[in-house]
């Protein structure tokens, strides 16, 4: 590597007089600067242009968005000429200085007086150097200074405080001569150990440029050196308020104004009066397509801006976006990732006090990884969650199964009257509740689940009042599967063998039934003869059930000895319905549907019959018209004539 | 590692499909394309049971010779197709899960946007990053 200075004077002197048509007006740590970065881009045999790759990466390093860079690439001149010559790479060189202070990359923002271009992801180049002091000390700054600024970064907050300790004596101080600089490197390997302000002035204004970037903007070139850490916060804050103020320095096109944002928080308000809660998705969509922005960019605008990615907007998102929708519409280009001013704890705290901005300084890098992890992490919890909960679910449901056909103590105090009620319209929720959980493992929200959870205990109480046989369920089973047709399979375990005798006696119970049925006579329902059990449980069978009590009474006479025990129960019931045994109900329940359905069958004969008289008498009525047509066609001629 | 990963919406057309630049890139559109055979037979043989019961990882669907072919499905019927090269023996199964649950993430994250019709097709930067860097770095 050749001599940096001499190079570099050479180099000064030839950009100043092959610039052509823009008069570059460099200072001399400019001139220093850019000689430095040419010489590293163009190796020493080609001095004449700099290899494009390497003029690349440097570019690349500045952390510009690519199509700033073609930008500057297009304006400074490398593609009209073809290749990156002192002139072009020069002007460049400003071009990014200016693109990193937030002006527009145009020509004349390099009238300005603009810092030094930064160069962050400069790494690899000064480490590479790391191991020739001898001649290449501009070069090795450099490295001192990049290695530095990642120690930097990496540090607390203090770090950047102290670092904006100097800003003053940055943009004029020149590098010294080389005897100096070994001093200085030392001095500014020293500076993360020592923390004095004064031997920090030399090698402070390069780590303080590189460190700006890091708050994003020129932001430490308003503050008074201090020493402690307190009156630096303060004035790093000062800085920024001085920036939002005035904002010809600071033109950061991502920095939100103070008009900005108030104009900002009252569309939120038209949005959505409470400002602590957030705008839905459509919402915002409606809003944002008045814009009229094409979509993809308010897609993309929505990516940055929506930083949780819940589909809502919260003030600060919203601030965010709208800035994105305003910056596009007057002209920049879309950030891929979006800047540190517009990130929801900037703004907030932005919006709450100066103070605290520089402490999120150094939370940014954590916050924003921080964010997409939690919401990974979030994601990766709820389904773990739901996948347990489901499971859960489904054990619950079987475990009320159990619960019910063998019954607890804690039952039967429960009044019989309701239970047969409950019972069914309880178990057709609960089959329905059990079915729903299974078909929504990962997507039932954990509302819905309590819920469902939640109705689902009162149920099994009413279902066990098995103690006094198992036929009752065995019954009650066969009814719920009568009603439920549509009941998911296989959740109601088998019932248990019914006892014998019960069973055999609502069947014996049955045929006298079938006799007495011929003897039907629709009287008017006796409803207060059947028995309130029956009326809450048999609701679909009112007809036939006063009908066949009403028959029981009457056909005392022909009834067998069989019949008059249940005669006298059913008689027994109005009487005694809190006493009756829950299992001649169930029998009682059994037999009300059959005959039910005896019952519409012979009245579907009836009507059937009826209906083949009915069309008998048509058929004939017919032929009388006809007779009568014929007759009037006979008689016609007659009258016609 | 991944050869090609495609995203492929409940009809069966593409939404997303991304592969290494190499002379013959048909050829893993293709095998993508084939493999929906497969994910629906797999989908089918589940599907007696009910939803939930499947997962939503599928597993290999079947291997060639040069790589293996990776699918998963969400409860919306999108499908996820990654193509593997075989020659990577290191992926191990638990690898192409997390892969494919990134996948799923990024895409709900897509859903989120409100300005995203479902069914368009997938132009988000982020899912493109994401994307990236799953896939194999051809340098």
């Amino acid at each position: 590597m050749e001599q940096g200075p001499a190079g570099g004077a050479g180099g000064g002197a030839a950009s100043s007089g092959g610039s052509g048509g823009v008069l570059l007006a460099l200072s001399e740590s400019e001139q220093q600067r850019y000689s430095e970065l040419f010489s590293r881009c163009c190796p020493p045999p080609e001095a004449a242009a700099a290899g494009g790759s390497s003029v690349g990466e440097l570019f690349r390093a500045s952390q510009l968005p690519p199509d700033t860079l073609h930008q500057i690439t297009e304006v400074c001149g490398a593609k009209r000429v073809g290749y990156f010559g002192p002139a072009q790479f020069y002007l460049a060189l400003k071009l990014i200085a200016a693109a990193q202070s937030g002006f527009p990359v145009r020509i004349e923002s390099i009238k300005n007086e603009l810092p030094l271009p930064r160069f962050p992801a400069l790494k690899a180049d000064g480490e590479a150097w790391y191991g020739t002091p001898a001649e290449l000390h501009p070069g090795k700054f450099q490295l001192p200074q990049a290695a530095l600024e990642k120690n930097s970064y990496k540090r607390a907050d203090e770090g950047d405080k102290q670092e904006a300790k100097s800003p003053p004596l940055s943009p004029i101080c020149s590098p010294p001569a080389s005897p100096s600089t070994y001093q200085r490197m030392a001095l500014t390997y020293g500076y993360g150990k020592s923390r004095s302000g004064l031997e920090q002035q030399h090698g402070a204004p390069y780590e303080v440029r590189h460190s700006a970037h890091q708050q994003d903007g020129p932001g430490s070139y308003g503050a008074k050196p201090a020493l402690a850490c307190s009156t630096l916060s303060r004035s790093l804050s000062v800085e920024q308020e001085q920036q939002d103020s005035s904002s010809h320095y600071s033109d950061d096109p991502w920095r939100i104004t103070e008009e900005q944002r108030d104009y900002y928080v009252n569309q939120f308000k038209s949005l959505q009066p409470d400002l602590s809660s957030f705008i839905s998705g459509s919402v915002a969509k409606n809003f944002f397509t008045k814009s009229k922005l094409p979509i993809p960019e308010l897609s993309h605008i929505w990516e940055l801006s929506d930083v949780d990615c819940d589909g809502a907007l919260t003030l600060p998102e919203f601030c965010a976006a709208f800035h994105l929708v305003v910056a596009r519409k007057n002209g920049y280009q879309l950030p891929e990732r979006l800047p540190e001013t517009l990130l929801p704890e900037y703004l907030q705290a932005a919006s709450l006090k100066p103070i605290h901005d520089c402490t999120l300084f150094d939370s940014y890098s954590e916050a924003l990884p921080g964010a997409q992890q939690s919401r990974d992490f979030s994601r990766a919890e709820p389904s773990a969650e739901e996948a347990p909960a489901s499971p859960a679910l489904l054990q619950d449901g079987k475990k009320d199964d159990k619960q019910a056909l063998q019954g607890s103590a804690a039952l039967k105090t429960i009044p019989k009257e309701f239970q047969h009620l409950t019972m069914k319209t309880a178990a057709q929720e609960s089959s329905a509740l059990r079915a729903r959980p299974r078909s929504r493992s990962y997507s039932s929200t954990s509302l819905e689940d309590a819920m469902k959870k939640g109705e689902e205990p009162p149920t099994p109480p009413p279902r066990p009042q098995k103690s006094h046989s198992r036929a009752s369920s065995l019954d009650l089973n066969k009814i719920f599967q009568q009603n439920t047709q549509a009941a998911r399979s296989g959740w109601l375990p088998p019932p248990p063998p019914a006892l014998p005798p019960r069973p055999s006696v609502s069947q014996t119970e049955q045929p006298s039934e079938v006799e007495l049925h011929p003897q039907l006579s629709r009287a008017p329902a006796q409803a207060e003869e059947s028995s309130p059990a029956k009326k809450e449980v048999v609701l679909a069978q009112p007809p036939s059930k006063p009908a066949r009590r009403k028959l029981r009474p009457e056909a005392q006479g022909l009834e067998t000895p069989e019949l008059s025990p249940t005669i006298s129960g059913t008689s027994a019931l109005p009487a005694a319905k809190a006493h009756l045994p829950a299992q001649k109900q169930a029998s009682k329940q059994k037999r009300a549907i059959q005959t039910a359905i005896r019952k519409n069958k012979e009245a579907n004969a009836v009507l059937a019959r009826l209906n083949s008289e009915l069309q008998q008498q048509l058929k004939e009525v017919h032929k009388e018209r006809i007779a009568l047509e014929t007759q009037l066609e006979q008689l016609r001629p007659v009258t016609v004539l | 590692m991944a050869v090609c990963i495609a995203v492929i919406a409940k009809e069966n057309y593409p939404l997303y499909i991304r592969s290494v630049p190499t002379e013959n890139e048909l050829k893993f559109h293709y095998t993508v394309h084939t493999s929906l055979d497969v994910v629906d037979e797999k989908i089918s043989a589940m599907g007696k049971a009910l939803v939930d019961q499947r997962e939503l990882y599928l597993g290999l669907l079947y291997p060639t010779e040069d790589y293996k072919v990776y699918g998963y499905v969400t409860n919306s019927k999108v499908k996820f197709v990654m193509v593997v090269d075989s020659s990577n023996t290191a992926l191990r199964d638990n690898e192409i899960r997390s892969m494919f649950r990134k996948l799923h993430n990024s895409y709900t994250d897509i859903m989120c946007n409100p300005f995203y019709n479902p069914g368009d097709r997938i132009q988000s930067r982020a899912f493109d990053s994401m994307v990236n860097s799953m896939m194999m770095q051809v340098c």
